[in-house]
């Protein structure tokens, strides 16, 4: 691939801790290879911070830097991710951007994930809604041969599709309401595409939207900027599902 | 000090049945009284959190990312092995059992491995159950693949995100104990030390990665399951915060490091593109199911692939392994594509890359698609078409990860590929029930060191993860904690505690008193080069005792020159990696001694003093049919204690994949 190095303004949220009111700051990075990730490039202006000894580096959470952990979280330009469609901000490459470009870098925004410091929020909500029922409680040595359980393929393969969500919470940077349907959704459909989560089937989908609710999360009027936004491409459909699943649900919860 | 590896007696096959059949009990209302730390959260904290905190311990677990759902584990791609003979085409636990031993170039033990393959079953029945979306066939049962190493199909796997599923699977049933209380779950928290009260662990000190404040967490039982330490070598398919730190501070409290220099160099990877780079991405081993591996035949040949005709491509590992081919293990893979490249046939713009060829499987699949759907006469194109599909379901998001990091279409040009680290078969010396030369520390997953020998066959680590945390701590650790019962929580005042404190606290506050003119990054890359240069792919004395002196001299500089902004008390990254690269530092050292020791070749480690005349790797039994365990004296300073390993049950051969 062709390579070639751009200059870019960068305007980066900076707030030290969750008390402080934060502001922008704006840096310049020069050089910038187009073949760099996103991350790498804001490594070459840490690199630049430390080295001039003003400002702190920027705090921003990054580990895998393959898309698939969920930890990185950049809010680029008015997107959760960036401008690529599908894409996690590690794998966001600097392609992306032109020659003199400015780009705004913001932290999920959003009441249920209070801001740590910088970029990093803190998104131990999601935990807290597995908790109240995302799982099969099946403990481990119980479990019979797994072909004993056949699976129509294209049910497996949508559980699958739904059980790809690296929970980063983009669907909540992204909704104007900041509601979490689409991570909850992901979970609720995975389990009750698969025979073996039926039996905590209604529980499970009252007891992940009360949590969430619980959490501080926003109401969905399927506006679909979460499955826009979405880097693992999860689709609206499970909230689709994740309201007929409460809907039946509670209706049986009240006999 | 002399190390007992306690396997049990008797016949190889009996010996785990045996052993779960003897080993001590703890009754339930003790257990409530026990309490159990585990650090990290990979397939293996996270199942042995989950499995324990169902047996009723009382445990507390540590990460140090925002979630546990985040551990490295996340990333493996291709598969988990499991002998289960879904396939009939002749798996047993026996063959999974010697194709392991073999694969890691018979430095591996053999009760350890055994057991791994007899519980390997049990492990993909967990996942099902649990609700892990494995791929499956259209009459709805399980679906298998190959992986390297082997001659049959017994790799379970959910499209390129195997480790992904494996690991919500495991997080979601350590989420659901800690809803029930028996588990206390600490992110963002990283472990400093281990504290040790009359010889057994008894806790850690942890830090609080947001505040920056020092805890203290009693325990009866300590267990790391920390991963593995390729990040020593600075760029490698590790997660940036992979660290060794953990089990580097088990060490100097005594814990015995076992094969440190057993690193496993990864074939196909995506290539470096820059000085920025800061990590490398995997190619999942599944692509050498149908993918082809070629150099063209020309040296230094710079047109495009797509010109270069088939009779001017060396399919290298094909001519050199007719048996397995593209399908031979890793370590075998990485060195033919470095000879390859070293030779100057590499291609790419760095010359140090092969192809990974799709054309022909694309083609295949396309004619299989057409049949299957009784198409008589179609184009040549159409036929590509529905190949691209095929492909597509099988190895999308892989195909999409390398266009995103390249800005090439993998379904349209050969992918370029090179080795890149991986993963580290070395790791804390533990013996048959996982417990380290420290009382009461246990090492599970890659931290340890026991069942890849030399070298570790494609998706089996997952295996290895799981069926450490799921299978076998739960029975091993109740033959340490049956005789605890008596002991009460120990109240974190204790002078043990107070003291690890004191010296957690004055190695930090020294790292930011150096106040010198280098990022902690800078260091890294610098261990990272001369980690790569001498103790990476080919190894040789005069190499290893000169990066032996390098690591010396940076360590000095490093603990006089760091440069680390900020403070203490508050969210510091930098700080945190300044603390694991001084580590990886020390690491680096021993990998170099370790592999300096060993004059031999086996599996990953390459000595160029010991190859055959054909340039494949010459093992020597004689002198080297051991693990070393490397104990901590001082600074620099290690004394090696032998394992012996006997093998009664295979017969121990030159290792062929020709």
């Amino acid at each position: 691939m062709e390579h070639t190095t751009i200059n870019l303004t960068l305007k980066v949220w900076r707030q030290k801790n969750a008390s402080d009111k934060g502001s922008f700051q704006t840096y310049n990075v020069k050089g910038i290879s187009t073949e760099m990730s996103f991350l790498e490039m804001f490594d070459v202006l840490n690199e630049q911070l430390i080295a001039e000894g003003k400002d702190e580096p920027i705090a921003f959470d990054h580990d895998c830097r393959e898309g698939i952990c969920g930890m990185c979280s950049m809010y680029i330009n008015g997107r959760p991710h960036g401008p690529w469609h599908g894409t996690t901000t590690c794998q966001l490459h600097m392609r992306a951007f032109k020659d003199g470009e400015t780009v705004v870098v913001e932290p999920w925004r959003a009441r249920a994930f209070p801001v740590i410091r910088d970029l990093v929020v803190d998104r131990r909500a999601f935990d807290r809604i597995i908790q109240a029922g995302g799982y099969i409680s099946v403990n481990t040595g119980n479990a019979v041969d797994a072909n004993a359980i056949p699976i129509n393929k294209k049910d497996a393969d949508n559980a699958f599709a739904a059980a790809s969500c690296i929970g980063c919470g983009a669907c909540v940077a992204a909704c104007k309401n900041s509601s979490a349907m689409l991570f909850v959704s992901a979970k609720v459909s995975q389990l009750a595409l698969l025979p073996q989560g039926g039996p905590e089937r209604q529980t499970r989908v009252l007891d992940m939207v009360a949590q969430m609710d619980k959490e501080g999360f926003g109401s969905c009027t399927n506006t679909g900027a979460c499955e826009a936004e979405c880097p693992k491409e999860i689709s609206l459909e499970n909230i689709a599902r994740l309201n007929r699943e409460f809907t039946a649900a509670s209706l049986a919860s009240e006999e | 000090m002399a190390i007992n590896s306690k396997i049990p007696a008797g016949d190889l096959e009996k010996k785990w049945e045996d052993y779960k059949g003897h080993v001590k009990l703890v009754n339930p209302a003790n257990k409530r009284n026990l309490e159990i730390i585990i650090v990290g959260t990979g397939l293996a904290g996270a199942s042995a959190a989950a499995s324990l905190g169902e047996l009723g311990y009382k445990v507390k677990v540590f990460c140090f990312q925002d979630s546990p759902r985040r551990a490295h584990s996340i990333a493996a791609q291709g598969g988990i092995n499991a002998a289960k003979n879904y396939q009939n085409d002749g798996d047993s636990v026996f063959r999974l059992f010697y194709d392991t031993i073999k694969g890691g170039d018979y430095r591996a033990r053999e009760a350890n491995v055994h057991r791994l393959a007899e519980v390997s079953a049990n492990i993909i029945d967990q996942c099902v159950a649990q609700g892990v979306p494995f791929a499956r066939e259209y009459g709805g049962l399980l679906s298998n693949r190959s992986f390297g190493g082997t001659q049959v199909q017994r790799t379970f796997y959910a499209a390129g995100q195997t480790g992904q599923q494996l690991l919500l699977g495991a997080y979601s049933a350590l989420e659901r104990q800690v809803a029930l209380g028996n588990v206390t779950q600490y992110t963002r928290h990283e472990m400093l030390d281990v504290v040790k009260i009359d010889g057994k662990a008894r806790g850690i000190i942890a830090r609080d990665l947001v505040s920056g404040k020092l805890e203290r967490h009693f325990g009866h039982a300590v267990l790391l399951c920390t991963g593995g330490y390729g990040n020593v070598f600075y760029l490698s398919t590790n997660a940036m915060g992979s660290n060794v730190t953990a089990a580097w501070k088990a060490h100097k409290q005594g814990a015995f490091f076992g094969n440190p220099c057993f690193t496993q160099i990864h074939p196909t990877c995506i290539p470096v593109s820059g000085d920025h780079q800061s990590k490398l991405t995997l190619m999942s081993e599944s692509l050498r199911n149908d993918g082809r591996i070629w150099v063209p035949k020309k040296q230094g040949d710079n047109r495009k692939p797509t010109d270069i005709p088939e009779e001017e491509r060396d399919y290298y590992l094909e001519r050199r392994y007719p048996a397995f081919g593209n399908l031979v293990p890793r370590d075998v893979a990485s060195r033919a594509a470095k000879e390859r490249c070293d030779a100057g046939y590499g291609v790419g713009a760095s010359k140090m890359a092969v192809y990974l060829d799709y054309a022909a499987a694309i083609e295949r699949y396309g004619k299989i698609e057409a049949g299957k759907q009784g198409l008589d006469n179609v184009s040549k194109d159409k036929i590509i078409e529905m190949g691209k599909e095929v492909v597509k379901e099988k190895y999308g998001n892989l195909f999409d990860m390398y266009a995103k990091i390249t800005g090439e279409n993998p379904y349209e040009v050969p992918m370029r590929i090179y080795p890149a680290v991986h993963y580290t078969m070395g790791g804390l010396w533990v013996d048959y029930e996982l417990m380290t030369t420290v009382e009461g520390l246990y090492a599970l997953g890659e931290a340890n060191f026991s069942d890849h020998g030399a070298n570790r066959l494609g998706a089996s680590a997952l295996m290895q993860g799981l069926a450490d945390g799921y299978f076998v701590i739960p029975y091993t650790i109740g033959n340490y904690l049956a005789d605890e019962i008596r002991t009460k929580s120990m109240p974190t005042d204790h002078e043990a505690f107070v003291e690890a404190e004191n010296k957690v606290n004055a190695r930090i506050q020294q790292l930011m008193n150096i106040k010198g003119t280098k990022s902690v990054e800078s260091f890294h890359k610098r261990l990272g080069k001369i980690m790569w240069d001498k103790c990476g792919m080919a190894r040789n004395a005069e190499g290893l005792q000169e990066a032996i002196a390098e690591i010396q001299a940076l360590k000095k500089e490093f603990w006089s020159d760091v440069k680390i902004p900020g403070s203490i008390n508050e969210f510091n990254p930098e700080l945190d990696k300044a603390g694991r690269v001084a580590d990886f530092i020390e690491l680096g050292e021993l990998m170099c001694k370790d592999a300096l020791d060993r004059n031999e070749s086996c599996g990953g480690h390459f000595r160029e003093e010991s190859q055959t005349e054909e340039g494949e790797a010459l093992r020597d039994d004689e002198n080297y049919k051991y693990v070393a365990a490397w104990e901590f004296v001082g600074e620099s300073d290690w004394k090696l204690n032998k394992e012996e390993l006997i093998y009664e049950n295979i017969k121990i051969a030159a290792r062929s994949y020709k």
